[in-house]
């Protein structure tokens, strides 16, 4: 199936104030398959926000694309000039931000947030953009879309906030959305809430999504495939089921099992201590040799301080960066 | 033995803000009441705006309930006065959850873990000093980022410090509101870690706010479950998860992510 999306060797760098660059990406490949949600988990330093936002050219000022392609309805997006981005930033490919309470203007009421976002892009008359805003509410509020239209963000609790925002994402019917920890700051029940509302949108719509989170057990069941990343580079990228249920990467391996395990499945409550992946999460993916997870990897071997690994087919769908499963 | 801490009836209402407008907000606290002893864990969970966080500020004195008992070491903190309260203060601290914007960043790591002890004002600047170093040596910090800023950390590791921070005062009770929220999985894992390996060397006693049910079932000897701020259910935690009576527990229980659930489940909205 052909990538709406395809991603291709991208690597990025922020300048410090010193004038040192520090990467963040090196070399992260893959394609968005159409109506699929790929889910891509990494910790803080793992560079998953980076990117989020290379992939639309949103980074600040310090940072800098060295190399790679993002080909998205044929064009490379990495090549495009200002005026055509304009064009699929917030109408073809969407973003959606963690702070739900702060991505909102606090003295305007949401409705119009929504309808601003469609006359950004569209000129259709008045009524024609009333219709078209009580429309896209109603896919994220079937109940109550004309009293939340009315409400301001304070009045919202946050998971309806976050319910604005997607209809903000949603409204000009995008074909890929990309959300940047989008549940981090809600409670788990609505969090629940909030993933139920993207899987149906999925359905509905037919949209493709990039899922960012730093928690494994949100993608469960969610997901359609999985991406780790680890220091800015991929380390595990298959079907959610396999990743989730049989992780290959040791880093992977470690990181689910640091998780407190789930109490009813086991024989008595599980107690005091957590495995935990050695050592701090890298802070930078410093250009280094060999494999960098090797000074946290409980599996490492001597060829690891080496080389950098390369990326094993485990299966036509599931890839794997580690030097363990090279040939 | 005696309880450590035994709260009473608490009720917090605030205060409505606008001019002339005398109806009465809702509890944030409606009548709370919990024991805890000498070296367990309580964990105290709920959705947002359950009132954990209201709570947690009346335990560490720092909002005055309208009505109830705090006792603490059998003595009643919301009744005693200024004196007794502020003995009782430094032995009750409180770790929030974003270390990030709970640390000075213009301060070094050593003026950060000095602060509580300068308030003190009984320790000499050669006690401090190893007071620090030992501080630091506890959480597993390297004493050579004592000069370094919390900006330059990491987050777990400036989990670490706010914790280290809290230590100062050699506190019989921490109170963490949701201390763990803001770190990855793997940090979250080390600083759980840390905090059972403090509670076995010191002998600390825990108020463990978090709406993550999973760690609180790790963490936990006790666990009460807060809805609109009221308890609902509290108990041993096993026998809370296993058989959870009342619907807020269900409802937190069912919303606890996992990694091995099969299939996702039908959600309504």
């Amino acid at each position: 199936m052909a990538s709406v999306l395809e991603i291709q060797d991208l690597h990025v760098s922020y300048r410090s104030r010193s004038g040192m660059l520090h990467p963040a990406l090196a070399g992260v490949s893959f394609g968005l398959l159409p109506g699929e949600i790929l889910g891509v988990l990494g910790e803080s330093g793992s560079g998953k926000s980076t990117l989020a936002v290379s992939l639309v050219r949103l980074l600040p000022g310090n940072g800098n694309i060295t190399r790679g392609a993002v080909h998205f309805e044929g064009k490379d997006l990495l090549q495009a000039k200002p005026e055509e981005l304009e064009q699929i930033r917030g109408r073809r490919i969407s973003l959606i931000f963690q702070e739900p309470s702060l991505a909102l203007h606090p003295t305007m009421r949401s409705g119009e947030q929504v309808r601003q976002v469609l006359a950004a892009h569209s000129a259709p008359g008045k009524s024609a953009l009333s219709e078209r805003t009580r429309q896209v509410l109603a896919e994220v509020f079937p109940e109550d879309a004309d009293r939340i239209a009315r409400s301001y963000p304070h009045q919202l609790s946050g998971g309806q906030r976050q319910r604005v925002l997607i209809a903000q994402a949603i409204a000009c019917g995008p074909s890929v959305v990309i959300a940047d920890e989008p549940t981090a700051s809600l409670d788990p029940a609505t969090q629940m809430e909030i993933l139920g509302v993207f899987r149906t949108l999925k359905e509905r719509l037919g949209l493709a999504m990039i899922f960012i989170t730093h928690n494994p057990a949100l993608l469960s069941g969610f997901a359609d495939r999985v991406l780790v990343l680890y220091g800015g580079r991929v380390a595990e990228l298959g079907p959610a089921a396999k990743v989730l249920a049989s992780p290959r990467h040791p880093y992977t391996k470690a990181l689910f099992a640091s998780i407190p395990a789930v109490f009813e499945e086991s024989g008595s409550v599980p107690r005091k201590r957590l495995a935990v992946i050695p050592g701090d999460s890298p802070i930078s993916c410093l250009p280094r040799r060999g494999c960098c997870f090797e000074p946290r990897c409980t599996e490492r071997m001597e060829i690891c301080r080496e080389r950098e690994p390369e990326l094993v087919n485990l299966s036509a769908s599931h890839t794997v960066s580690c030097i363990k499963y090279e040939n | 033995m005696q309880p450590l801490l035994k709260v009473e009836n608490l009720v917090k209402r605030y205060a409505r803000r606008g001019l002339g407008d005398a109806r009465e907000e809702p509890a944030a606290l409606d009548g709370v009441s919990f024991t805890i002893f000498p070296g367990t864990t309580l964990a105290v969970v709920g959705e947002s705006g359950s009132g954990k966080s209201t709570l947690a500020s009346c335990l560490a004195c720092l909002e005055s309930p309208t009505a109830g008992n705090i006792w603490y070491e059998g003595k009643d903190l919301v009744k005693c006065g200024e004196r007794a309260r502020r003995q009782a203060r430094p032995q009750i601290q409180l770790i929030f959850q974003d270390p990030a914007s709970s640390l000075n960043s213009r301060w070094s790591v050593f003026e950060i873990l000095i602060e509580p002890l300068i308030l003190q004002g009984k320790y000499t600047s050669e006690e401090m000093k190893q007071r620090a170093n030992s501080l630091l040596e506890r959480v597993g910090l390297a004493p050579d980022i004592v000069e370094r800023p919390p900006t330059e950390l990491s987050g777990g590791q400036r989990q670490r410090l706010a914790i280290a921070r809290a230590l100062a005062l050699e506190p019989k009770l921490l109170i963490l509101d949701e201390a763990l929220s803001a770190l990855d999985c793997s940090v979250q894992a080390q600083i759980a870690n840390l905090l059972v390996e403090l509670q076995s060397s010191l002998g600390m006693t825990y108020l463990f706010i978090t709406h993550d049910l999973a760690m609180a079932a790790h963490l936990a000897d006790q666990i009460a479950v807060m809805n609109r701020g009221r308890i609902v259910e509290q108990g041993p935690a096993d026998h809370i998860l296993r058989q959870p009576k009342h619907e807020t527990t269900r409802r937190l229980l069912a919303a606890v992510p996992r990694i091995a659930r099969a299939a996702f489940p039908a959600v309504e909205y």
